[in-house]
């Protein structure tokens, strides 16, 4: 067998569906059935997973370090919010797609000064982003509301039939729809030959452009993909809690979600959604302990994961999982997380 | 026209006071290649020393000013011993995570322990009030910050550019590898310098606590400006970085002043384009690594 027919078959190999990922999801959909009294904070775990599986499209696939993926988000949550209230694009779904696609084009437009420079730059370019949309934001509060936000948003039935409902049961299953749907694209993308030369440039830029792969081409268009998913997530967030703050685009939501990605693993799209729930659950059982304080408790975890070490860390954990895995089905466990970023 | 005077004078007020504040960071960063975004925990760390020591304790100003450096010093060279020294080989991204996670904690406990509400600390009559230069307004206060921050800045320069210290910071800056092979003990080298930079925070947070105003949030609130200092400055010397505060003050105050309705946006704009026009800074150099 050829070199190149043997890299497609493995390929072809991790892209099949596992039992393990049919049984997640299923879990994930028994979840809405099983406790109908949490629909408001299983919608936030969704919409936060989706988010994370968007900063993990970019740090965990294409290795690049964003401090300002919020910056998408709070577009996404805004122009969904605006479209809403001027009553533009009542009908949700289609109101999402848009504000995914105003994230976009600012994810195209600013993915230009990402691409250049080290991580610092990087990382500065990113903060510097969010932070001058958050002015902006605050600046242009005739439009935005300024710190009040924008208020009153009345949403519209999903696609004419299904009304928002107040328990939160129709967010819930929309959030759920949204976030299986987008995680199927992204999975067929981060499993295309694609993907795989995204893998090729965060393992090594220089030789990934060697072989002859547009690096700067690819950087550019998985930017633009994560802010489109940023951007549904942050619309989700203006359609589910009818409310649009400034804080959508602040600095801690976009280091919470690193946070949520580094306790999920990165570069399996998993992570996100994993991390996600026990980030929720983190936050709830510091808030119970401490209400004022939990901020605390999770600098704290975020210091100790990266002492004791990421990858370490995810050993530990998949260590039970695994075993039982090898027993029973007599292979290695799905969730196995690959090179971290 | 006095008017104009005056803002420059603030201006450049504030920007020595960011120059004290930030020039640990730049250290940091050159020297280590270490990301430290908690950088402004440690000058918190030292205005509410100060704070306790003047306002609770009833110590003078300015004797409480040494006693913030000295605090935040020990506290940067025991973190440093403890726990930053195992992250200078690790990747960017978990020196983030983990200086955030120091942030975090660092907001939280200080709001646990003194409340959230912005405090003050108690200034000495001679300090408060402005007086007149030929019609420009002179504030007291910010005169003796841009003289201590100016002393200050002249002898870190001297430090850097004639003692022997200065010498092996500034060889250990060039190259740690070849560095380290002529005999420099780097990892005790940058021990020295990380507390005393912190230290420099310290002291520079005690004297912001007027200005820019203390509370718990400071460290998230002004960890941009700090970066902007040393990305736009550049790491490799200590003209860079000062030079950017200056910069970075004058424009601040000026845009709050003539533009209020722009507010921060001037400031994060200016960085931006900087940092797309030169990405190593300003004054910066193309990096040794």
């Amino acid at each position: 067998m050829s070199a190149s027919s043997d890299v497609g078959h493995h390929a072809q190999r991790q892209a099949r569906w596992h039992y393990g990922e049919v049984a997640f999801w299923l879990v994930v959909l028994a979840c809405g059935f099983v406790f109908p009294t949490r629909y408001l904070i299983m919608t936030d775990i969704l919409r936060l997973a989706l988010f994370a599986m968007s900063l993990d499209l970019i740090l965990g696939y294409a290795g690049i370090v964003s401090l300002g993926h919020a910056a998408f988000f709070g577009v996404g949550a805004y122009a969904a919010g605006l479209l809403a209230l001027h009553g533009i694009v009542n009908e949700p779904v289609l109101a999402l797609i848009a504000a995914g696609l105003a994230a976009m084009v600012l994810g195209f437009a600013t993915s230009f000064l990402v691409i250049r420079g080290v991580d610092l730059t990087r990382l500065m370019v990113t903060l510097g982003i969010a932070l001058l949309l958050e002015a902006l934001a605050e600046r242009f509060s005739n439009i935005t509301g300024g710190t009040d936000g924008l208020q009153g948003i009345e949403m519209q039935p999903i696609l004419g039939q299904i009304p928002f409902d107040m328990f939160g049961k129709a967010g819930f299953f929309y959030s759920l729809a949204v976030l299986f749907l987008l995680f199927l694209f992204a999975r067929r993308v981060v499993h295309s030959p694609f993907g795989l030369s995204l893998r090729a440039i965060k393992n090594n830029p220089l030789r990934a452009a060697a072989i002859g792969i547009p690096v700067n081409r690819r950087l550019i268009a998985i930017y633009t993909l994560a802010a489109f998913y940023a951007g549904v997530a942050g619309a989700l967030f203006t359609q589910t809690t009818a409310i649009a703050s400034l804080d959508v685009f602040a600095f801690e939501r976009s280091a919470d979600l690193m946070l949520v990605l580094v306790i999920g693993g990165t570069g399996y799209l998993y992570g996100g959604l994993i991390g996600a729930v026990i980030f929720r659950m983190l936050q709830e059982v510091f808030s119970t302990i401490t209400p004022q304080y939990w901020q605390f408790w999770i600098g704290l975890v975020l210091v100790v994961i990266v002492l004791v070490g990421r990858q370490r860390l995810h050993r530990w954990v998949l260590y039970v999982p695994n075993l039982v895995i090898r027993q029973i089905a007599g292979r290695k466990a799905v969730v196995v997380p690959e090179s971290e970023a | 026209m006095t008017s104009i005077l005056t803002n420059l004078f603030d201006g450049v007020a504030y920007g020595m006071l960011l120059f004290v504040l930030a020039c640990g960071l730049a250290v940091t960063l050159g020297l280590m290649n270490f990301v430290n975004l908690a950088h402004g925990a440690f000058a918190m760390a030292g205005g509410y020393v100060c704070m306790v020591l003047v306002n609770r304790m009833g110590w003078p100003f300015f004797a409480a000013l040494p006693l913030a450096f000295v605090s935040s010093a020990a506290i940067g060279i025991v973190l440093e011993r403890t726990l930053y020294r195992h992250l200078y080989a690790r990747s960017h991204l978990d020196q983030v995570l983990f200086t955030i996670g120091l942030t975090f904690m660092s907001v939280a406990a200080v709001d646990y322990i003194q409340g959230s509400s912005r405090v003050f600390i108690n200034l000495p009559a001679a300090l408060q009030g402005q007086f007149d230069v030929f019609g420009v307004g002179i504030g007291r206060y910010r005169l003796m910050i841009i003289v201590i921050c100016g002393l200050l800045t002249i002898a870190l320069q001297m430090v850097l550019a004639k003692t022997r210290f200065g010498s092996r910071l500034r060889a250990a800056v060039d190259d740690p590898r070849a560095a380290s092979g002529l005999g420099i003990n780097v990892p005790q080298v940058f021990a020295f310098t990380f507390a005393f930079g912190c230290g420099l925070a310290g002291l520079g947070g005690a004297l912001s606590a007027e200005i820019l105003g203390l509370d718990p949030y400071f460290p998230l609130k002004f960890m941009i400006y700090f970066l902007i200092v040393v990305t736009v400055g550049g790491s490799s010397s200590i003209t860079g970085p000062f030079l950017a505060s200056l910069l970075l003050g004058i424009g601040d105050v000026a845009g709050k002043y003539y533009v209020p309705k722009m507010g921060p946006f001037v400031i994060y704009t200016i960085m931006i384009v900087i940092l797309i026009w030169r990405p190593n800074g300003l004054f910066g150099r193309t990096a040794a690594r």
